[in-house]
């Protein structure tokens, strides 16, 4: 076999096949994969939620996880973000010509590990190669379906005053650890990627309550980003408490040193949960004995006061706005 | 304009030293200081050490601040 | 956080302070903090919101970035098109507007415009492109400038030919004394910069109580440092007492740090300097002395400062100046927001106006 990705890999004839049969269906095997149908079908009973999301992600490998790892968890994700329990995922690649097979191998098994954990199907997919310099050696784009089980109604306008807001882990881990990877600032951290698939995690939490207003994973632009995107969707304000908020000592110290601020850091394995103070303590003790959920916090509430703003209560007393970031946070020196 | 850190050398090799601050470790010059030592504290500006961190100080200065005198409402 | 460091962020502490600062009764005085970190600071931990409405806040001019004028942005543009250059710059400068474009779009049309942590970041980059011409974007203040000087005397020292540096250093002395005469902003105290102070001594400020006769607090950059930097400032005042107390001794010797001033005579020598917004201020910047000049990159890519204009109805000025607060200037929130910056007190990061955007107290 080759030893990289060739414009003929892409071209759909023998050597597509080859590589279709060699490594995807390999990897991903399923009963309905290997039908190696133009479409997968199966079942589907309830309310269905369908999801998209495309990784372009540079470094590709990184601490952590690699681009496979990330679009299985970002999808699977973004279902249990909406309540949805994930069955299915489709996967399209984009791969630039020069691509050695054995990082593509590396990322597809661990696209078949990261759905193995999270116990959904990768059933339909589709592989195109472009010429060198036509893409950053590979893009995916995976879309996800699941089933919203009965009586369940999470969405971002739900948000009431007097809500409490959980963030289920440490904040700005993925988004730290990428920037030390991608930017050469020679700065040495044990830090790496939150990249995880939360929806079992998510399942347990519904199992005991679905008594929950919003929730949604802090990916680009970090908590900030989410929660004001939120707040205005809600129509509602959010106050945070700078001392509740988990950071990661390492992680808090890259950003004093970058003058960079981790509310603003993206993070692949974290979830945002918003409800009534009522089932509060049903979720967190729920969170606090999962894998991915033990560092939950409660890190502020939901107010009618500031409507459509984030205000956080400072370490030294004071109030600031947590605004909408503009653009990428960049290193400061001054 | 002066975003700096406090970090602790923990290495020392020629004018460069190995800083360690909550965690994080990175090489900087120090070149623009005098008269330190492995476990020194140094205050990290650009890549740069550009003073000494004086722990001692740093606890006086504390229980100073906590010995609040009364405002002079003038 | 190292014991001691986390101490000057103690809630109680703080609450303490606050209270104290609360109690404050007396007439409106007006504290002007001249360092862009302590803006930053102010804003970050809301201090603001803790303040009785009788002691006022006014940012100074020390925002490396706000002061550097139009046409070293527009300049750093022009050399970033030629092929084999590598623009090397801190952060802080990516987002500035120039005439049109500014160097984060310019990155995004495919220029080769890195961001590095340390200036010495770049000696690394030259000596690994060695078919390159590696450009640093240097700017700042006394804290800064000695790292470039360094960096400036090492690529000497490694006889580094495809380095240089494109500066607009500023020094800050003459800058306050302009302040300390400005009859439009009664300063009554100075909050002083911490880290310039570490490099300068404390020295000048002793200068400026005397002559000028307004009390100043050397302080650090933590919420404990600067609440009570403005306590005992206010009290200062109150009593009439034209004093500089030093409040960051464990940085802060009254002496300063030779080794950096030396550091930095040996490369820089002071010049007059265009401050953006300011104008003109005499001997208030600083250029690459003769016995480097292989390494000014004014003098080896022949570059000629030209003065560009402003958009017309913004305040940097006087904003810089302490004379108009940001809700003062007809384009701010409107026309100039944090998305799309006008002047650079809107896209420094510590910029007096995009710190009053990004936290202000509610």
């Amino acid at each position: 076999m080759q030893e990289i990705i060739t414009l003929a890999h892409g071209s759909g004839g023998k050597t597509t096949g080859d590589l279709i049969k060699n490594i995807f269906i390999k990897h991903f095997n399923n009963d309905i994969l290997i039908k190696n149908e133009d479409a997968a079908s199966f079942m589907l009973s309830g309310r269905a939620a369908f999801t998209t999301d495309s990784f372009v992600i540079t470094p590709v490998f990184f601490k952590g996880g690699n681009i496979g790892k990330l679009a299985v968890c970002g999808t699977v994700n973004d279902l249990s973000a909406v309540g949805a329990s994930p069955l299915y995922l489709s996967c399209g690649f984009i791969i630039e010509e020069g691509l050695s097979l054995n990082e593509l191998e590396a990322i597809v098994e661990a696209m078949a590990q990261t759905a193995k954990e999270a116990g959904v199907k990768i059933v339909a997919g589709d592989t195109k190669v472009v010429q060198k310099n036509a893409a950053d050696k590979i893009f995916i784009n995976t879309s996800g379906i699941g089933i919203i089980p009965d009586g369940l109604y999470i969405s971002g306008s739900n948000a009431k005053p007097g809500d409490k807001v959980i963030i289920t882990g440490t904040v700005g881990d993925h988004g730290c650890s990428i920037l030390l990877e991608r930017e050469r600032l020679d700065i040495y951290a044990d830090i790496k990627s939150d990249c995880a698939p939360l929806n079992k995690m998510i399942g347990d939490v519904l199992s005991k309550t679905k008594d929950i207003h919003v929730m949604r994973d802090p990916t680009r632009g970090g908590v900030a980003a989410t929660l004001n995107e939120i707040a205005a969707q809600s129509k509602v304000g959010i106050k945070l408490y700078e001392d509740s908020i988990p950071v990661n000592d390492q992680v808090r110290g890259v950003c004093e040193l970058l003058g960079m601020d981790p509310l603003y850091m993206a993070n692949e394995g974290k979830m945002l949960i918003i409800a009534p103070e009522a089932s509060v303590n049903n979720i967190m003790g729920v969170l606090r004995n999962t894998e991915y959920g033990a560092n939950s916090c409660i890190i502020g509430e939901v107010t009618d006061e500031h409507i459509n703003r984030v205000v956080m209560k400072t370490v030294a007393g004071g109030n600031r706005i947590v605004d909408m970031p503009v653009g990428d946070q960049l290193p400061r020196i001054c | 304009m002066c975003l700096a850190l406090p970090g602790k050398i923990i290495e020392i090799k020629d004018k460069t030293g190995i800083i360690e601050m909550m965690g994080v470790v990175r090489e900087v010059s120090l070149e623009l200081i005098k008269d330190y030592s492995l476990g020194d504290y140094v205050l990290v500006h650009a890549g740069c050490a550009i003073s000494k961190v004086d722990e001692e100080e740093a606890v006086k200065t504390i229980e100073l601040f906590k010995e609040l005198k009364e405002m002079d409402n003038g | 956080m190292d014991n001691y460091s986390s101490a000057f962020r103690d809630s109680n502490l703080a609450a303490l302070l606050t209270e104290r600062l609360s109690k404050y009764s007396g007439s409106n005085v007006n504290i002007m903090e001249v360092c862009g970190t302590h803006t930053m600071s102010i804003s970050r931990y809301g201090i603001r919101s803790l303040l009785p409405e009788s002691i006022n806040l006014i940012s100074g001019p020390g925002c490396p970035v706000c002061v550097t004028p139009l046409y070293f942005i527009n300049s750093a543009i022009e050399l970033s098109n030629e092929k084999d250059v590598i623009i090397t710059t801190f952060g802080d400068l990516m987002k500035v507007p120039g005439t049109s474009s500014s160097l984060l779009m310019e990155k995004a049309r495919g220029k080769d415009i890195r961001i590095v942590y340390s200036p010495l970041d770049s000696l690394k980059i030259a000596s690994e492109n060695k078919d390159k011409r590696v450009v640093f974007l240097s700017v700042g203040f006394e804290t800064t400038t000695p790292v470039t000087a360094l960096t400036i005397r090492k690529a000497a020292e490694e006889g580094l030919s495809n380095f240089s540096v494109l500066s607009a250093n500023k020094t800050i002395p003459n800058a306050l004394k302009i302040l300390a005469l400005d009859e439009d902003v009664k300063v009554h105290g100075y909050l002083y910069p911490g880290h310039v102070s570490a490099i300068i001594g404390t020295k000048l400020y002793h200068e400026l109580a005397s002559q000028y006769g307004i009390p100043g607090v050397v302080a650090g950059f933590e919420p404990i440092d600067i609440l009570h930097g403005i306590l005992t400032l206010v009290d200062m005042i109150n009593e009439n007492k034209k004093a500089v107390v030093n409040e960051y001794k464990r940085v802060v010797d009254e002496e300063g740090n030779k080794e950096a001033i030396k550091v930095t005579e040996q490369v820089f020598s002071p010049c007059d300097s265009v401050w953006r917004g300011i104008g003109n201020i005499p001997l208030s910047g600083l250029v690459i002395r003769d016995e480097y000049e292989a390494f000014d990159a004014w003098k080896v890519y022949n570059l000629k400062p030209c003065i560009a204009e402003e958009t017309p109805g913004c305040k940097c000025g006087e904003i810089l100046r302490g004379k108009l607060k940001p809700t003062d200037c007809g384009l701010y929130g409107k026309k100039c927001t944090p998305e799309n910056p006008v002047g650079a007190c809107m896209v420094s990061s510590e910029g007096t106006c995009a710190a009053y955007y990004r936290y202000q107290g509610v």
